[in-house]
């Protein structure tokens, strides 16, 4: 076995699914979502981060009914179950919104702008919703 | 390098898919492994053979299929997000009771799983979307 081989066997690699978009008026939440629980099967260090419009996806008390489509908020507060725990919302984003973190679903770490973009750097693989 | 591609938009619409197939072709001139290119979101529209555009465009479905075939690309469509947006291999269509199917040569339909795999296994894992 050679050693890139043996490299490749227990790799874990730095997730990140960067999360952009309103969880409602396209799909990119939903499926987006998907994927991360997908990706806890990997067993690979997995983070989620929270910009522009994708920090209304941790908005707490979405109401759905008027729109006719599932409320998929609560999927959110089970990724501690899938040991997916570095939820990372950017401040700039939040505050812009007129967010608080009060208003999220979810406990997660607030960190500016320049702080996500440092996260952003550490990862090997970056995909974004 | 050993890369895959991501491709999360339909085609004609928006530009990614054309943007993707570019860089694959590029990426193979220059000697690069492509390790697979997922279609996720919209992207799995790039995989219904029934598309049929003008003589005088571009067939981007067409296109994808012939370059699978040229340098045997693995091309993935999501389930999931096929099952949603109607795109069907034969075994699915009987699966789901379905008197048609529509997916186009040399692409094959599997689960979210493989867009993840290819993230562990490729250097660059590189997206084509909005």
């Amino acid at each position: 076995m050679t050693d890139e081989m043996m490299d490749e066997e227990g790799v874990i690699k730095k997730f990140m699914f960067v999360n952009r978009k309103a969880p409602y008026g396209t799909i990119y939440a939903l499926e987006g979502l998907e994927v991360v629980l997908i990706s806890a099967a990997f067993e690979q260090d997995v983070s989620l981060a929270f910009v522009d419009d994708g920090v209304y996806e941790l908005k707490k008390t979405q109401d759905t009914k008027a729109l006719g489509q599932k409320n998929f908020s609560p999927t959110y507060r089970a990724l501690e179950g899938y040991d997916i725990e570095k939820l990372y919302v950017e401040r700039e984003s939040m505050e812009m919104r007129g967010l608080t973190e009060d208003d999220l679903l979810v406990d997660v770490q607030v960190v500016s702008s320049a702080e996500m973009a440092d996260l952003m750097a550490e990862q090997d693989v970056v995909i974004s919703f | 390098m050993k890369i895959g591609i991501l491709v999360s938009e339909g085609p004609y619409t928006h530009q990614a898919s054309d943007t993707a197939y570019n860089f694959v072709k590029a990426a193979i001139e220059k000697g690069h492994e492509i390790y697979r290119v997922f279609f996720y979101h919209d992207g799995v529209n790039n995989a219904t053979r029934l598309t049929e555009p003008p003589r005088d465009d571009r067939n981007i479905v067409n296109r994808w299929s012939e370059l699978a075939k040229q340098h045997n690309l693995d091309l993935v469509v999501c389930i999931a997000a096929a099952q949603r947006r109607g795109i069907m291999d034969e075994n699915e269509a009987k699966r789901q009771g379905k008197n048609a199917d529509n997916l186009a040569e040399g692409f094959r339909i599997s689960g979210l799983g493989q867009l993840v795999e290819a993230g562990i296994q490729c250097d660059r894992l590189v997206t084509f979307g909005d």
